[in-house]
C-alpha cells in the first residue's frame, strides 16, 4: 500500500534516474509498512480450544509484505520515470485520433452483436452464460442507477434497495399468490418506482454528500426490516423456492409440458439459461432504449440541466422537486425489473444479497463507466464483474482486490472511462462535451 | 427509575465511544469537506491492535493492569495513526482536487480495503477476550432487587475519553496546529498563501483523527470484550449520525451527538427492542438531516444566488 | 407614474437577514413595455430585490404584485420560486452566469422551453412513444432556440458547449434562455458587466428589440452607466436598501442626491463619473 503512496505523492520528477532518490523512498515505504503490517500480518489471532484467545507469529509473512513494498516501491517510481508524467494528455496525430474515434463508434454495435451471439457460442458452457447473466444484471442495474447519478446527479448510495424490493415483491406474490413472473415483473417495478417515490420525497431538499449518506441509510434499514420481519420475509433464512419464469405459460423443464418436448427438441438445462441470459439481455436494453429516449425528451434535459446547475432550473420555471422524484422513481422501477429478473434466476433469495456492497459495487460501475455514458457503464460493468470472477479461487482475497481496484482506479481515472458527453439535440454538428464542462451536479 | 438510571449509565459510555470516533468524521469533513468512509474501519483497526497489542503484553508476563492499559493505549493509537496517514496519503491526497465524487468513491474502496485485509490477516471469526478490567461499584439497590452498578471498565471509558478529549480540544484551539486547521477549514487556499502548509495539516487531521478512533477501538474492546473485521461498519454510520447530529464540522457537536446517539440507542433497546436498534439509529440520521440538516450546534449554510 | 400601467409593484418591500436590513420599506413600480433599470453602489441591496421579486428569498415583509397584460395579477411574495417563472412569468439572468456549462448553446435553450415541451410530451408518455403531435412541438421549440440563436449572433456555435463559449457570448445566451420562457417580465443581472465597448452597444440594442418586438418589460440592474442612460425608460436608485432617488435617466443625472450619495465621496470618481454622465 505504502508504495502507492509515494508513488502518487511524488514530486516533480528530476531528469535522470537518481539512485539515492529512489533508495530512500523505497526504504521509508518499506518503513511505514513495517509498522502497518507489524502486528495485523505479524501476528495472528485465534480463539484456541478453551475459548480463550491465543496468537502466533508470523515473521517471515511480515518480511516478505516489507520486502515486497520496498521491490514495489522502486518498480513504480522507476515506472513513472520511465513513462512521465500521468495527467498530461498526450498528443495523438490527427490521424491517429480519427482512426481512434471510428474504433470507439464501432465498439457498441460490435459489442451488442457479440453479447447476443454470446448463447449461440458458448451453448454448452454453463459458466459463461451463468457469468454472462451476471454480468448483464449488473450492466442493467448500472444504466439504472446512471438515469439518479449520472443524469441528474443525485448521489444514490441505497440503490440496492429498490433491487430488493423489486426482487422480494417477486417473490412474494408469486410464492403467496402464485401470480406469473411476467404479472410480477412490471409490478415489481411499479413498487420499486413507488418506494423511490417514497423514500426520495423528504430527502430530495438534501445535497451531495448529505444525501447520498440518507441513502445508505434508507437502504440499510431495508435490509435491517427484511431481516427482522421474518413473519413476511422469512428473516435471515429468506424465501425459497421462488417460481422460474416461463415463455408465456410454458415452463423450461424436461418432461411433457415443457418447452423442449413441445418443439420437438431434446431437453438441455442451458435452455434455461440461455432463455434467462435473453430474458436480461431484453431487459437490460429495454433500459437503455429508455434512457436513450428519454435523455432527448424535456424530462431528460430536465435531469441533465439539474446536475448542471438547480438554481438556473427554477429559475427556468422547471419544477425541480418532481424532477428530481422522477429520477428517482425511473432510476428504481429499473432497479425493481432487475431485482425480479434476480429472484426468478436465483430461485432463492435472502437479505445477504442486498448489502451495502451491492450499492457500491453499482456505484462503481457508474463512476468507473463515466457518469452518463451507456457504454461506459457496460464496459465498466464487464471488466469490474468480469475482474471479480477471475479472483473467484482466491475467494477471502476478492473483496481486497476489489476495494483496491476501486481506489486504483478513481486515482487514474477519476473522470471514468467515458468521461465526455453526447449532447441530446443538434443543429449541425454532434460533436461530443469534453469532460472538464460536465458538471456531476451537487445534490 | 432504577432501571432507567442504570441504562443512562450505559448509554453515556456507548456514546463516549461514538463520540471519539465521530470527531475524526467532523475534522475530516471541516477539513476536506468528504465524508472519510473509511474511518469506521480504522476504528475497526484500531480495536485489533489494540487486542492484539493486549495479548503480546500479558504473554510477557505482565500483570499490573494499569501499565498494560497505557502501553496499550499508546501502541494502538501510534500505529492507528498511522493508518490513518496512509489511507490519506494513497486514496485521498491524489484526488484532493478532483471531481467530487471520485474521492467519494474512493473511500468507500478503502473501507473495503480495510475491512477484508484485517478479516484476511486475522480471520473472519469474532475475536473475545476475557474482561480485563473488573469489579465496580453499586450505586443504589431497589427494593426490588435491581441494582444500578457503574463498573470499572465503564469509569476508565468516561475518564480516558475526558482527558482525550481536554488534550485534544487544547490541541484545536491552543497550539500552532490546531490555527492551522482552523485556517484550511476556512479558506485552503488563503492557507497556503499564508505559509499553511496545507497538505501537512490534512494528513495531521488524519492521524489525529486515526489516533482518536484507536481509542475508541481499544475502549469498544475492554467494553465489550470482544473485536470482528466487520464492526467498523455500523459503528462508523452511527458515529457519523452522530457527528450530523451535532452539526458537522463542529467538534464540540461531535461528542454531544455522539452522547445522545449512544443514549437513544441504549434506550431504544431497553424500552423498545433490541432488533430494531440500528433501525432507530439510522432512522434519527434520516430525520435529523431532514428537519435539521445543520445539526444541534453547526452553522447554518446559506444558499448564495 | 401611472398606476393603470404598471406591470411590477413592489410595496414596503424589507429584507432582513439575522440583525441585517438588506432592503428596507422600498416601493417602486415598473411600467409595462418599458425598461426600469435599479441603480446603486455595491452593496446597496439591487440583487436582494431581485431575489425577492423571483422568489429565490422569501421577503420578511412587503407585497410585490406582478399584472399581466390580460389583468391577471399575481403575488410574487406568495408563490415560490419555480411558479414565478412558469406561472407569473418571470424569467432572470444572474449576475455570476448560469448556464448549464456542460450542455449546448442549442440546449440550454431547449431546456428553457421545458414546461411547454413537457405538456407536448403528454409528460413523457407521448414522447416516449414518439407521437407526431410530440415531434412537431419538438421542431418547433428548436426552430424557436435557432431564432434566438441568430438573433444574438450564436447560430453558428448553437452546438458548442455553452461552458466554452466567449464572456459576452455567454451573457447573450444567458438572456435568450430567460426570453424561451415568453415571459412578461425580465429580470437581468448586470448584463453589461465584463462587456467590452462594442459587446455593449450590441446589448443595448437587444434589449431595446426584447422591449419593443417581443413585449416584454425588463428590470434591468447595471453598474455600466452608458448602458443604463441609454435605454431606460426608468431608473430607480438605491442606496442601503433604501430608495434615494427615482424618475427619468434625465432627473437621475440631474439629482445632486444621487451624485452624492451613488458616487460617493471621492472626488476624482464624482468627477470621472460626471464626465461619464456628461456633466
Amino acid at each position: 500500500m505504502a508504495k502507492i503512496a509515494h508513488a502518487a505523492a511524488a514530486t516533480a520528477a528530476k531528469p535522470g534516474v537518481d539512485v539515492g532518490f529512489i533508495f530512500k523512498k523505497a526504504l521509508i515505504s518499506a518503513l511505514v509498512a513495517l509498522v502497518l503490517f507489524s502486528l495485523m500480518i505479524g501476528v495472528r489471532t485465534e480463539a484456541g480450544p478453551e475459548g480463550q484467545l491465543i496468537y502466533w507469529t508470523r515473521f517471515g509473512d511480515l518480511a516478505g509484505m516489507v520486502g515486497a513494498v520496498f521491490v514495489g516501491s522502486i518498480v513504480v517510481e522507476l515506472l513513472r520515470r520511465w513513462w512521465g508524467p500521468v495527467d498530461t494528455p498526450r498528443l495523438m496525430p490527427e490521424g491517429a485520433r480519427k482512426t481512434l474515434s471510428v474504433a470507439g463508434r464501432a465498439v457498441a454495435p460490435i459489442l451488442l452483436i457479440f453479447t447476443i451471439l454470446v448463447p449461440v457460442i458458448f451453448y454448452d458452457q454453463r459458466y459463461i452464460l451463468d457469468l454472462g447473466i451476471l454480468v448483464l444484471t449488473y450492466v442493467m442495474l448500472g444504466w439504472g442507477l446512471n438515469i439518479v447519478v449520472g443524469l441528474a446527479g443525485l448521489l444514490d448510495l441505497g440503490y440496492v434497495a429498490f433491487y430488493a424490493v423489486g426482487a422480494y415483491s417477486y417473490a412474494l406474490l408469486a410464492t403467496n399468490f402464485g401470480l406469473s413472473f411476467w404479472i410480477c415483473l412490471p409490478l415489481a417495478g411499479i413498487l420499486a418506482a413507488f418506494w423511490g417515490v417514497l423514500l426520495g420525497f423528504p430527502v430530495l431538499r438534501l445535497r451531495g454528500d448529505y444525501l447520498a449518506i440518507v441513502t445508505l441509510a434508507f437502504g440499510e434499514i431495508i435490509r435491517l426490516v427484511i431481516i427482522n420481519w421474518q413473519s413476511l420475509t422469512g428473516g435471515p433464512n429468506g424465501i425459497s423456492g421462488i417460481p422460474r419464469p416461463t415463455l408465456f405459460g410454458i415452463p423450461l423443464v424436461a418432461g411433457e409440458n415443457g418447452l423442449a418436448a413441445k418443439l420437438g427438441i431434446a431437453f438441455s438445462p442451458s435452455q434455461r439459461l440461455v432463455f434467462l441470459f435473453y430474458l436480461i439481455l431484453a431487459l437490460a436494453l429495454l433500459t437503455n432504449w429508455a434512457t436513450i429516449r428519454l435523455r432527448r425528451l424535456p424530462i431528460g434535459r430536465a435531469w441533465e440541466a439539474l446536475r448542471e446547475d438547480e438554481v438556473a432550473c427554477r429559475a427556468l420555471g422547471i419544477n425541480t422537486t418532481t424532477t428530481k422524484l422522477t429520477a428517482f422513481a425511473t432510476g428504481a422501477m429499473f432497479g425493481g425489473f432487475a431485482g425480479a429478473f434476480f429472484a426468478t434466476r436465483q430461485g432463492f433469495i435472502s437479505p445477504e444479497s442486498f448489502t451495502f456492497q451491492e450499492s457500491a459495487l453499482v456505484l462503481a460501475i457508474v463512476v468507473l463507466g463515466g457518469m452518463g455514458s451507456q457504454l461506459g457503464v457496460a464496459l465498466a460493468a464487464l471488466t469490474l464483474i468480469g475482474g471479480f470472477e477471475l479472483f473467484r479461487g482466491l475467494d477471502q482475497f476478492r473483496m481486497l482486490v476489489f476495494g483496491l481496484s476501486m481506489v486504483l482506479l478513481m486515482v487514474w481515472r477519476p473522470r471514468g472511462l467515458i468521461g465526455h458527453r453526447a449532447p441530446t439535440v443538434f443543429l449541425e454538428r454532434n460533436q461530443a462535451i469534453s469532460s472538464d464542462l460536465v458538471k456531476e451536479g451537487h445534490g | 427509575m432504577d432501571y432507567f438510571a442504570q441504562q443512562l449509565i450505559n448509554g453515556l459510555v456507548l456514546g463516549s465511544i461514538y463520540g471519539l470516533i465521530a470527531i475524526g468524521y467532523t475534522m475530516v469533513y471541516g477539513i476536506v469537506g468528504m465524508i472519510n468512509f473509511a474511518h469506521g474501519d480504522i476504528f475497526m483497526i484500531g480495536g485489533f491492535i489494540a487486542l492484539i497489542s493486549f495479548l503480546i503484553l500479558v504473554s510477557f508476563g505482565l500483570t499490573f493492569v494499569p501499565l498494560i492499559l497505557l502501553v496499550v493505549l499508546l501502541v494502538s493509537m501510534a500505529i492507528t495513526a498511522l493508518y490513518g496517514w496512509t489511507v490519506e496519503r494513497i486514496a485521498y491526497r491524489p484526488l484532493r482536487h478532483s471531481f467530487r465524487l471520485a474521492p467519494m468513491l474512493s473511500a468507500i474502496g478503502m473501507s473495503f480495503v480495510l475491512m477484508n485485509y484485517s478479516q484476511v490477516a486475522q480471520g473472519a471469526r469474532v475475536k473475545p477476550v476475557p474482561p480485563i478490567i473488573t469489579g465496580g461499584y453499586t450505586l443504589h439497590e431497589g427494593a426490588d432487587g435491581f441494582v444500578v452498578r457503574l463498573s470499572n471498565v465503564q469509569i476508565v471509558v468516561v475518564i480516558t475519553t475526558i482527558v482525550l478529549l481536554a488534550i485534544f480540544t487544547w490541541l484545536v484551539s491552543r497550539t500552532r496546529l490546531g490555527r492551522d486547521m482552523r485556517a484550511c477549514e476556512q479558506d485552503q487556499t488563503m492557507a497556503s498563501l499564508l505559509g499553511v502548509d496545507v497538505d501537512r495539516t490534512i494528513s495531521m487531521t488524519f492521524v489525529i483523527g486515526a489516533a482518536l478512533a484507536s481509542v475508541a477501538g481499544m475502549m469498544y474492546l475492554l467494553y465489550y470484550g470482544l473485536v470482528d473485521f466487520f464492526m467498523g461498519f455500523v459503528a462508523g454510520i452511527k458515529a457519523f449520525t452522530a457527528a450530523v447530529l451535532g452539526g458537522i464540522g463542529s467538534l464540540p457537536g461531535a461528542m454531544l451527538g455522539g452522547l445522545l446517539i449512544g443514549l437513544i440507542e441504549t434506550m431504544w433497546s431497553a424500552y423498545f427492542s433490541v432488533e430494531y436498534k440500528d433501525v432507530a439509529a439510522f432512522s434519527i440520521l434520516i430525520v435529523v438531516l431532514i428537519f435539521m440538516p445543520t445539526g444541534l450546534l453547526g452553522r447554518p449554510e446559506v444558499e448564495k444566488v | 407614474m401611472s398606476g393603470n400601467g404598471d406591470i411590477l409593484r413592489v410595496d414596503g418591500l424589507t429584507m432582513r437577514f439575522g440583525g441585517i436590513i438588506a432592503v428596507n420599506e422600498l416601493s417602486f413600480a415598473a411600467e409595462r413595455g418599458k425598461i426600469t433599470a435599479l441603480i446603486g453602489p455595491n452593496g446597496a441591496g439591487k440583487t436582494t430585490v431581485f431575489n425577492c421579486i423571483t422568489g429565490f428569498y422569501r421577503p420578511s415583509a412587503g407585497e410585490i404584485s406582478l399584472t399581466h397584460p390580460g389583468g391577471e395579477s399575481f403575488r410574487l411574495d406568495k408563490l415560490n420560486d419555480f411558479r414565478i417563472t412558469k406561472i407569473a412569468k418571470v424569467a432572470r439572468t444572474f449576475q455570476n452566469i448560469r448556464l448549464f456549462a456542460g450542455m449546448t448553446a442549442l440546449e440550454n435553450l431547449m431546456v428553457a422551453q421545458h414546461n411547454k415541451l413537457m405538456l407536448a410530451s403528454g409528460l413523457t408518455f407521448l414522447g416516449l412513444i414518439g407521437a407526431p403531435s410530440w415531434r412537431a412541438a419538438e421542431k418547433q421549440a428548436i426552430e424557436r432556440a435557432t431564432f434566438w440563436l441568430e438573433r444574438i449572433g450564436l447560430k453558428d456555435r448553437a452546438d458548442d458547449a455553452a461552458g466554452n463559449l466567449p464572456y459576452g457570448d455567454q451573457r447573450r445566451l444567458e438572456i435568450a434562455r430567460a426570453m424561451c420562457t415568453d415571459p412578461v417580465l425580465l429580470c437581468l443581472d448586470e448584463p453589461a458587466a465584463g462587456l467590452n465597448a462594442r459587446e455593449s452597444a450590441a446589448l443595448s440594442e437587444l434589449l431595446l428589440s426584447i422591449r419593443d418586438d417581443h413585449a416584454t418589460s425588463v428590470l434591468l440592474i447595471e453598474h455600466d452607466m452608458s448602458v443604463v442612460m441609454e435605454i431606460s425608460d426608468a431608473i430607480v436608485v438605491l442606496d442601503y436598501g433604501v430608495k434615494i432617488a427615482e424618475g427619468t435617466p434625465q432627473q437621475i443625472r440631474d439629482d445632486q442626491r444621487v451624485i452624492a450619495a451613488y458616487l460617493g465621496v471621492e472626488d476624482e470618481e464624482v468627477e470621472a463619473v460626471e464626465q461619464e454622465l456628461g456633466l
